[in-house]
């Protein structure tokens, strides 16, 4: 019976609009990497900042506004809009670990924020690491620097 | 297990909801809607504490009882902690009950055998739930808003109690079946319909097998929170598995919000749901004699995220109770 009851499952499972969401994420996400590239810019020729810390600057800044944003209490409609147009950029990274922050104030600043801020985000921070130092391994092996 | 009832009746009910359900189609047949989930309280643990206290408040208001000879309820938290607190302040003995969205109708099975058998004059049994409470616990924090599948259901908010006792005032409780815990099969926990399906015709077929009744013999067969896929899968399974042909049939999952409208995918779920929609909406159905015998069968995904991440099927449960109007 099992395959019965997972061929019904199948038959009533609706698909995702795979082609929708991408063209959403893709414009979306274009836009993230607009505003991204202007805030480059603007710490560059307006603000002064040499090109190598304008861009630190420009993430500092999206991280700020995905806090911010998420704090303010709409930006989760945004994201389930945009879908990964807000999720893979830094944005993505910040609303995560605030909207987790935000939800577990109230159990305490280390028991309930410290032990649980990174609930979401830990994994991009886990496997980031892990990622960038095999990557540098076979650079080096490689002989690339 | 089926097991009849001579003479309990649910003399009384009371709803509260939250701002969801407040906008869905159902809201004027709730005793009381929030605007706000918070409830005035500081966390929606404690939101979903006081909703219920407030609920078994007014169900005492209303059928104007001083003492409840025994409680019982459950709710979707861990410990079913939002129920043992609201028990905490009231001065009666109390069971808790968990059977995850299907607590409803346990808790009208348990009700009714205490009552039915002279151990107690009367008793409550409340259910709840509340939307950010189940998300934190369950699924992501509330204000992250990473995309979910069409499948996925929307807990409702709110509260729902019912007093049950011999008086014969109400809607009567003939019988009721006791689920058994069925494996779905499957890990998505995002599709709670699908696990719940199988569950909800195993009790069906067995409640209709104990009684010697065919399904239409029910007026309306009312299933708890199986969503608008779910409902399906379950019509589908009863007519190959079982041979069984729904025709009056609905899911409270689906008439809970208005689905079109409101952003909650597939539909409601949580264990108000089906008591929000059947004390609410189906006992007036019934008091105007439009339905006359009921089959709720509140469905629940016996769902644990340690044992999802281990990579473990989901188990679901299915009770039901069968509803007449007093003749």
């Amino acid at each position: 019976m099992k395959d019965n009851y997972q061929k019904i499952i199948d038959t009533y499972t609706p698909k995702e609009d795979i082609l929708n969401n991408s063209i959403i994420a893709f414009i979306t996400g274009g836009l993230m990497g607009i505003i991204g590239e202007a805030l480059i810019e603007f710490y560059t020729f307006i603000m002064h900042i040499p090109s190598k810390e304008a861009t630190v600057c420009m993430l500092i800044t999206l991280i700020f506004l995905g806090c911010i944003l998420t704090c303010l209490g709409f930006f989760d409609k945004w994201v389930n809009f945009c879908k990964c147009g807000l999720i893979i950029p830094i944005t993505g990274f910040a609303h995560a670990t605030q909207s987790a922050a935000l939800e577990y104030r109230k159990e305490g600043l280390v028991t309930g924020i410290g032990t649980n801020m990174l609930k979401l985000s830990g994994a991009v921070i886990i496997y980031g690491i892990i990622g960038s130092f095999i990557f540098s391994l076979i650079r080096m092996l490689v002989g690339l620097v | 297990m089926t097991i009849y009832f001579k003479n309990v009746f649910i003399n009384e009910t009371s709803t509260i909801t939250g701002p969801y359900e407040k906008n869905g189609p159902l809201s004027q047949y709730f005793d009381k809607s929030y605007n706000d989930l918070y409830f005035n309280q500081e966390t929606w643990e404690q939101a979903e504490e006081k909703i219920i206290n407030e609920s078994i408040d007014m169900l005492k208001e209303k059928s104007k009882i001083k003492d409840i000879d025994i409680l019982l309820g459950g709710d979707l938290l861990n410990q079913i902690v939002a129920s043992n607190y609201a028990a905490s302040k009231i001065k009666s003995p109390f069971i808790g009950i968990y059977s995850a969205c299907s607590t409803s109708t346990l808790g009208l099975i348990l009700a009714s055998t205490l009552v039915d058998n002279n151990i107690v004059k009367n008793a409550v049994t409340f259910t709840s739930s509340h939307n950010n409470g189940a998300e934190k616990q369950y699924r992501y924090p509330v204000e992250y808003g990473g995309p979910k599948p069409k499948t996925t259901t929307f807990t409702s908010t709110g509260a729902a109690c019912a007093l049950l006792s011999k008086l014969k005032k109400g809607i009567k409780l003939e019988s009721g079946t006791i689920g058994r815990v069925v494996d779905s099969k499957t890990t998505n926990i995002f599709h709670m319909g699908a696990v719940m399906a199988k569950a909800a015709a195993s009790t069906i077929n067995r409640h209709l097998k104990d009684t010697n009744r065919t399904i239409d013999y029910y007026d309306l067969v009312l299933t708890g929170d199986l969503g608008i896929y779910g409902k399906e899968i379950l019509k589908d399974y009863l007519k190959l598995k079982y041979d069984i042909i729904l025709k009056n049939y609905n899911d409270t999952g689906t008439m809970l919000y208005d689905l079109k409208k409101q952003p909650v995918y597939a539909g409601a779920s949580g264990p108000v749901c089906a008591p929000l929609v059947t004390y609410g909406y189906i006992f007036d159905e019934m008091k105007k004699c439009k339905l006359n015998k009921v089959l709720l069968v509140a469905t629940g995904a016996l769902m644990n995220p340690t044992m999802t991440n281990q990579k473990l099927t989901i188990p679901a449960i299915a009770h039901a109770v069968s509803l007449e109007v007093i003749k």
